[in-house]
């Protein structure tokens, strides 16, 4: 299991991935939006979206758990 | 003159406009989106009013409601700031016709130089140099070889519907070129169905030179030198400086009348700034211009004595410009560093809550910014939260200050660039002066020591 993290501070712009889609090393994930900047957090691991601790238009804080990859 | 201006913008720069009316004994209508209720421009105009909402195109690019303020708080002008609606045309002729004087030039002026094409036109007619190139797409190698004759070596390969850098090469000569071009040309044809190629001439070493501009409705024009502004990072500017520690002062003196020259021709009135690249020989070239006060005007003051806000307003009112060129003189030096709610390596936003904020003071020092102790951060706008200025009698004298006095500019709660940027004023080569729009890809380690 990997979570991924965000990378900054800032709300969730767009939810690129569903529960249970497969993706790899690489792949967006999430797109945060911050200070007109729009920031991707990328997949770190292969694997299935087991969960997705966020919904579009929450404020994250660097380093909360944003996907649980498998 | 003016009895009562609203400023239409937030942030340090309200403050900082703030701060000239009261000299000149103006009144002042702030507005304030949510989320700046606290900013400190609020509590420093004189009049304060809530626009609502939390994003720009909710609050501060709310038209209707800025001039719906502006008739309500009974305004004679208002002044744009830099950024959000200072370089909309639009919003400049619905003032002119509820009859509110737009601080800045005429709207027909501010869309010629909004739009890329029409304004490197417009430049090049008025006499500026434009980065030379083909005036169309080839993908005939005899005809680029004669273009690139009458361009010169360097010389910048492009595909004309390319991007990404895909079908670019940088070629330094005749042989270069002709084993260049084909290949090129096919692979463009492959990726964008167009093998049609652009030749532009190479900047080397380029640096960020503008020319900072003020002119007056009576036909009066003058250019209160240059800044440079070559450190940058994702393209924006992190550090500028004037005078340009690399300009001649036969350039200095060339730049200046072009760029005046361009302002009359162009019927231009209020400051502007006309942005230039510069080779490492001293040739300069049109990038944009900037119909409104720049975020770093403050060197200029520094070195000039001359308040650019004052001036602006002065201009807008109907008055004469109230020097001629002879009259300006560049005294000392100032660097001006903006300070990001950023990681200082990744250069990611990082918005926040403030538990303390503490200033280098003295002489020479000067401080731009509308946060205080405990503001919030918001990831709303720019992440620009403060500049700091200082001036001196030299530019080694000032980035001596700098190293001594950063340290002691503490901002708690958040993380800025402040790491960063004294990295950059201590950096060898940014004594030297070689400074280029790649310094920080070329000299700044993304990770800390």
């Amino acid at each position: 299991m990997v979570e991924m993290k965000a990378n900054m501070a800032g709300s969730v712009w767009k939810i690129v991935v569903a529960q249970g889609d497969q993706v790899q090393d690489g792949d967006d994930l999430v797109i945060l939006e911050s200070m007109k900047m729009e920031i991707p957090i990328p997949a770190e691991a292969d694997g299935v979206v087991k969960e997705i601790k966020v919904a579009e238009g929450d404020f994250v804080n660097e380093g909360d758990v944003v996907v649980v990859i498998e | 003159m003016f009895k009562k201006v609203l400023i239409a913008n937030r942030g340090e720069i309200a403050s900082r406009i703030i701060r000239t009316c009261k000299r000149l004994n103006i009144d002042t209508v702030a507005i304030y989106s949510d989320p700046d209720k606290d900013s400190l421009y609020v509590q420093e105009a004189t009049e304060c009013y809530p626009l609502g909402g939390t994003r720009v195109h909710e609050s501060y690019l709310n038209i209707d409601k800025v001039l719906q303020i502006a008739k309500e708080a009974e305004v004679d002008a208002i002044h744009p700031g830099y950024g959000l609606l200072s370089e909309n045309g639009d919003f400049a002729e619905r003032c002119a016709e509820r009859g509110f004087v737009f601080i800045g030039p005429k709207p027909s002026i501010m869309r010629k130089m909004g739009n890329k094409i029409e304004a490197r036109r417009t430049m090049e007619e008025a006499g500026v140099p434009i980065v030379p190139g083909t005036d169309a797409a080839t993908n005939d190698l005899e005809e680029a070889i004669q273009e690139a004759k009458r361009i010169g070596y360097p010389i910048m390969l492009k595909a004309a519907s390319g991007g990404g850098g895909i079908g670019m090469q940088l070629v330094q000569n005749e042989a270069e070129l002709m084993k260049a071009f084909d290949g090129n040309s096919k692979r463009a044809t492959m990726f964008f169905g167009d093998g049609t190629m652009f030749l532009e001439k190479f900047i080397e070493e380029p640096r960020h030179i503008e020319i900072q501009l003020l002119a007056d409705e009576h036909g009066n024009a003058v250019y209160l030198f240059e800044r440079e502004c070559s450190i940058q990072r994702r393209h924006q500017k992190v550090v500028e400086e004037a005078p340009s520690p690399f300009l001649s002062e036969e350039t200095r003196t060339k730049m200046g009348e072009v760029a005046v020259r361009a302002a009359l021709q162009l019927g231009y009135s209020n400051a502007g700034t006309i942005e230039f690249l510069v080779d490492a020989h001293e040739h300069f070239y049109f990038l944009e211009m900037n119909t409104r006060l720049q975020v770093e005007h403050p060197v200029t003051e520094e070195i000039t004595g001359v308040d650019l806000v004052e001036e602006q307003i002065r201009v807008a009112s109907g008055e004469p410009l109230r020097f001629r060129q002879k009259d300006l003189t560049i005294e000392g030096h100032a660097i001006e560093v903006r300070i990001y709610a950023e990681d200082p390596y990744t250069f990611y936003p990082a918005p926040g809550q403030l538990t303390d904020l503490q200033l280098p003071q003295g002489d020479g020092i000067r401080h731009e910014l509308s946060i205080h102790r405990t503001s919030t951060i918001s990831p709303f706008y720019d992440p620009m939260i403060a500049k700091y200025v200082v001036s001196g009698d030299s530019r080694d004298a000032v980035i001596r200050r700098i190293e001594e006095t950063l340290p002691t500019y503490k901002v708690e709660g958040i993380k800025t660039n402040i790491p960063m940027i004294y990295d950059v004023i201590s950096h060898p080569q940014f004594k030297a002066g070689r400074t280029t729009t790649n310094f920080v890809e070329l000299y700044y380690q993304n990770q800390p020591n």
